[in-house]
């Protein structure tokens, strides 16, 4: 079964247009989001959990149409984390975990208060007083301790600094060592979704420019560095995009479209989302 | 078992799983029957892509170096001892290929490389 299956989803708005966006995430895997600001992700992600209306389109969580009403109960299995943190300004932890245990029919207080201590998150400091690190660590918490099957992480890494951030990379990572366990996070820092994500999508101007997996996307493309001369002789085909400077050109090519007499370097995925979105300019 | 992925290499990462792997085997480390550390474990502790990791797993089977049994997961072949000279030949053929391609750029005779190498093997 497929964590989430999204087919031909489409949203307007007046200066913005998610286009009919088809993308897969299947069960245990990790699928990275990545985008420029106002690329879609957000709303891709909203559209998912039904909090805005689409005008088109199917979505498909957990094996469960979100339309219908039994994406409702649905809900109980997905652990959601926004760009922004979002309980009310007055509420200790300790408030926040009375308030859950009355929303999930699963929430496991042990589990949310190991989390608590592992974050060292103060228990009795109310959640405006908490810097924007440690709301977001609270977030996560609330997200991973009622059992959850699918998190969806929106920006949920930002804010963190680099420490705190691979720490919540290895929680993440150690959540998926259960097959039924998925991921959809996105993040502007590509390096950490590079660093455990089993599938890349990357949204440009609310167009999904490709959704592939981490390593083919690796071994698929390379970066050159050539004199302006050189360059010529090779491919236009085989060119993804290219940045030309008075002392040469570096371009992001596929591999098997060129001889294996340029020596292409492995790329990050970075490069390659960088080169994409450019193009040929 | 250790496995050592490294991003400086510029081979597949598959391939580096695959590789290592059936070095332990080859060379014993691993014995026939032996439990290989689930797909999802092992993806997990090197922090890498569970498709990358089956993938290496579905080509040690194919190979024959490694069987799966549904629900409890892969284990170590019978070692073929026919499978691995055929693989260690094919190696020496590739190496002997090279070594008269470089003969040529030298301008070497059949007859120097053998002297060569039999000069190579009485100091080694």
């Amino acid at each position: 079964m497929d964590a989430i299956e999204i087919k031909g989803l489409c949203k307007s708005y007046k200066d913005f247009k998610l286009d009919n966006l088809d993308l897969v995430l299947p069960s245990g895997c990790i699928m990275g989001l990545v985008g420029e600001n106002g690329a879609g992700k957000s709303t891709t992600i909203r559209l998912i959990m039904d909090a805005i209306k689409s005008d088109a389109g199917k979505v498909t969580v957990l094996g469960v149409d979100n339309k219908s009403p039994e994406f409702r109960m649905c809900k109980e299995d997905i652990g959601v984390v926004l760009d922004e943190a979002y309980f009310p300004e007055v509420l200790t932890p300790k408030n926040v975990n009375s308030v859950m245990q009355n929303t999930y029919k699963k929430w496991d207080e042990a589990c949310f208060f190991d989390y608590m201590t592992r974050f060292s998150l103060p228990m009795t400091k109310p959640f405006k007083d908490y810097s924007r690190g440690m709301k977001m660590k609270l977030a996560i918490a609330v997200a991973l301790s009622h059992d959850p099957k699918l998190l969806i992480l929106d920006e949920a890494t930002s804010g963190l600094d680099p420490m705190v951030r691979d720490e919540m990379l290895d929680i993440f990572n150690d959540f998926t060592r259960v097959e039924t366990h998925s991921i959809l996070l996105s993040s502007h820092i590509v390096s950490d979704l590079e660093k455990i994500c089993d599938y890349i999508a990357f949204i440009h101007k609310g167009k999904l420019l490709f959704c592939e997996e981490k390593d083919v996307l690796l071994e698929k493309y390379g970066i050159i560095r050539l004199p302006k001369a050189e360059f010529e002789a090779v491919p236009p085909e085989a060119v993804k995009g290219k940045k030309v400077t008075n002392f040469g050109v570096e371009a992001l090519i596929l591999r098997d479209k060129v001889s294996g007499a340029f020596s292409p370097e492995r790329p990050s995925i970075e490069d390659i989302i960088l080169f994409t979105a450019k193009g040929g300019n | 078992m250790d496995v050592i992925i490294s991003n400086a290499n510029s081979q597949p990462i598959y391939e580096q799983i695959f590789a290592q792997i059936k070095n332990n085997i080859i060379s014993g480390r691993l014995k026939e029957g032996d439990a290989l550390p689930s797909i999802r474990m092992l993806a997990k502790d090197l922090r890498i892509s569970v498709i990358t990791t089956k993938r290496a797993y579905d080509e040690l089977e194919r190979a024959g170096y490694i069987y799966t049994v549904a629900a409890k997961g892969c284990f170590v072949a019978e070692k073929n001892v026919e499978l691995i000279r055929e693989e260690r030949l094919k190696e020496i053929e590739e190496h002997l290929k090279k070594v008269s391609e470089l003969a040529v750029g030298c301008d070497l005779g059949d007859k120097e490389i053998f002297d060569m190498y039999v000069l190579l093997k009485k100091e080694g």
